[in-house]
């Protein structure tokens, strides 16, 4: 609005603008935040709410879920892994009552991990602000919104007055072009994407996701790919709305009604970026150039081809670089020139914000096909709703009869904060977006890969490569 | 938030690139009160052996190392998830500014939040800041954020402090953010009147 007309603009530019309440002298806007959604973590926020006087102000535009914390193998609070856990779930229920907020606790069909309901629940909506004290809110920017990971601090600031100052962040175009190989997932293309650009190859940046296989794409696979923008170090991912994201979002919970859906579709259709905008940086990636891939070291840019080898540290370019992948080497007990194919597993973990949805769920269990897992393998839905549409489809009973645990959503492994963790020394392959060093448990070595990949972990034992066989596995 | 100015100090170095706030403060921390301090968590298990105790080699742990206010870190310092625990560990154990080539954004932001002063420096100069160190351990570093500069021990100069004006006099003047934002308070009203009328579905 702010911006000549005629001056073509990207998605982020037009919804920023469209959110731009002021912008201080000295650089940053002030920006109004539609949506603020909360987790157990905010205790400090509130603690800084009391401690000043005030309420949340605006109660209606802000959500809270109880995820991070939950156990998953029971839906109260005494089910957690130690009183002090119950402690934390009990006080963000607190917290929420006291504040007049609406919230998804434990017992409630809605709950689940935050990125995961709020697109769910219709509460993530194209042209939207959104914030979370958490770093994945990149996520919801799938469905062409402005959705961004926050401090408690940051949050204290939002619950308070419903805005945000912030610098308003370069924007890089990643198009991805061509067809994706048989088994080669939106998980693949972004840990391929983030081995091309590094961990903080996106920094100070927001990315656009364009290209055939991203249109292509559905809000699932959209919504896995703006996941994992912050492990290339940019808070937002987005992706332009259009008719996939209109029909997703339609009749959702919080969505505009029937009689708003025309006006409010019309409006979300100009969103797309201009002809001609301007992006501070472009990134092409060829999909035809895409395998299943899997990590060998503690940073998600530490990323092969399933069929590579773990790399020599010796052969990388700058000494800070070299000394780092001896170290993850060393941490993730792997030598240079190993095959990561074959490499014996002791869990798998099926999960997360950026694996636990129902598409996740079934193309883990096409890799099954009768056979059962012969390591400890869980999976856990991304929410409660994910979970009762898998029972009513029969996966649930699949993954059961092939020995599979069936949880009930949440984190889980994926913070390791609920008590569900990896032992020390033990290799997990999962579906998660981190392999830091103690990430799923002190000691715990991580091999992030896509939900195909670790079901035909799970079945086979060690890492395979799930192009063999015709897709299935040897 | 406590104001930064200046600062003075030995630089204890941390080595690693992409040190993320699980390295800063391991997730079954977070759920402890502010009130206990959260210093005691700082890089809990990285400054550890296997076994449990303090590992001589990690930095933190020798000799002096305790009364330095400065870090000089690697790339992408503080990557990975939003913790503000990150922060607090390091302003809790008495860290006033982390030196470094880049840092995780949300991190950056909680850092200035609480006082904490992230200096950004070129790769080069936080590379010969640390061989210097390595042979000067007791070398001082000035991070003066009223001139918006850095002095490094030895040859090595003084740098500018690259940060944006508004961050910059936010933790200058250690200034309530909140507080600020409601002197605006009249603008917001009048914005978000609007906003929740074209978009009635906010206010549900
Ligand atoms: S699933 Fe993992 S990454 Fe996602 S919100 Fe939970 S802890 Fe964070």
């Amino acid at each position: 609005m702010k911006a000549a007309l005629d001056t073509p603009r990207t998605l982020l530019g037009k919804i920023w603008d469209e959110h731009e309440i002021l912008r201080h002298p000295s650089g940053p806007s002030l920006l109004y935040i539609d949506r603020d959604m909360i987790h157990e973590g905010s205790f400090h926020a509130f603690a800084d709410l009391k401690a000043r006087g005030l309420k949340p102000r605006r109660p209606k535009q802000i959500f809270g879920v109880a995820d991070h914390y939950v156990p998953t193998r029971g839906r109260t609070a005494q089910d957690a892994a130690t009183p002090a856990i119950a402690r934390m779930i009990e006080t963000f229920d607190e917290n929420m009552q006291w504040g007049g907020v609406r919230h998804f606790s434990l017992s409630d069909r809605r709950q689940g991990i935050v990125h995961v309901v709020a697109p769910e629940q219709g509460i993530t909506l194209p042209g939207l602000t959104l914030v979370c004290s958490d770093s994945h809110t990149s996520t919801q920017g799938a469905l062409g919104s402005i959705a961004f990971g926050i401090g408690q601090s940051e949050n204290a600031h939002v619950l308070a007055t419903q805005t945000l100052w912030q610098l308003r962040p370069k924007v890089m175009r990643v198009t991805i072009d061509g067809v994706l190989a048989e088994g080669v997932t939106a998980k693949d293309v972004m840990l391929a994407l983030i081995a091309k650009i590094g961990a903080a190859g996106a920094g100070g940046y927001a990315i656009e996701f364009a290209g055939s296989v991203v249109r292509g794409l559905s809000i699932e696979g959209r919504l896995t790919l703006c996941n994992m923008s912050i492990e290339a170090a940019a808070r937002f991912g987005m992706v332009a709305p259009d008719d996939t994201t209109f029909a997703y979002v339609r009749g959702r919970h919080y969505a505009p009604s029937e009689q708003e859906w025309e006006g409010a579709v019309a409006y979300w259709r100009t969103l797309a970026s201009d002809e001609g905008a301007y992006f501070d940086r472009e990134v092409h990636l060829d999909a035809a150039e895409i395998a299943p891939m899997v990590t060998w070291g503690t940073s998600p840019e530490d990323a092969v081809a399933i069929d590579g080898l773990v790399p020599d540290p010796a052969r990388f370019d700058s000494a800070d670089r070299r000394k780092s992948a001896q170290k993850s080497l060393d941490y993730m007990g792997l030598k240079p020139g190993m095959a990561l194919q074959g490499l014996a597993l002791d869990k798998v973990f099926i999960g997360s914000c950026t694996n636990s949805r129902i598409e996740d769920l079934r193309s883990a269990a096409a890799m099954i096909k009768g056979r059962k897992a012969v390591i400890p393998s869980i999976i856990v839905p991304g929410s409660t709703q994910v979970r009762e549409q898998a029972e009513a489809e029969g996966l649930a009973a699949l993954f059961r009869d092939a020995g599979f645990e069936w949880r009930e959503s949440g984190c889980s492994m994926c913070a390791a904060i609920n008590g569900d963790v990896i032992g020390p020394g033990e290799r997990c392959a999962s579906t998660s977006n981190r392999n830091f060093v103690g990430r799923q448990g002190p000691g715990a070595r991580t091999h992030l890969v896509s939900p195909a990949m670790a079901a035909a972990a799970a079945v086979t034992g060690c890492l395979t490569d799930i192009r063999r066989n015709g897709g299935g596995v040897a | 938030m406590r104001a930064f100015v200046r600062e003075a100090s030995k630089v204890v170095v941390i080595p690693g690139m992409n040190c993320d706030t699980d390295q800063i403060i391991p997730g079954r921390f977070l759920k402890s009160d502010r009130a206990q301090g959260y210093g005691q968590y700082l890089f809990h298990d990285i400054r550890r052996t296997s076994a449990g105790a303090l590992d001589e080699a990690f930095p933190l742990n020798q000799a002096g190392a305790e009364t330095a206010t400065i870090l000089l870190v690697e790339d992408n310092f503080g990557c990975g998830s939003s913790r503000e625990g990150a922060v607090y560990a390091l302003v809790d154990h008495g860290i006033r500014a982390v030196i470094g080539p880049s840092f995780g954004d949300i991190f950056y932001n909680n850092a200035l939040k609480n006082g904490l002063l992230p200096v950004r420096l070129p790769s080069e100069i936080c590379h010969s800041l640390a061989t210097h160190l390595a042979h000067a351990k007791d070398g001082e570093v000035v991070v003066d954020l009223q001139a918006a500069e850095v002095v490094l021990p030895g040859n090595l100069g003084t740098h500018p402090v690259v940060i944006d004006a508004f961050a910059r006099d936010c933790i200058l003047r250690g200034l309530d953010e909140i507080d600020m934002t409601f002197t605006f308070m009249e603008h917001i009203q009048d914005f978000e009147a609007k906003r929740l009328a074209s978009h009635p579905w906010l206010d549900r």
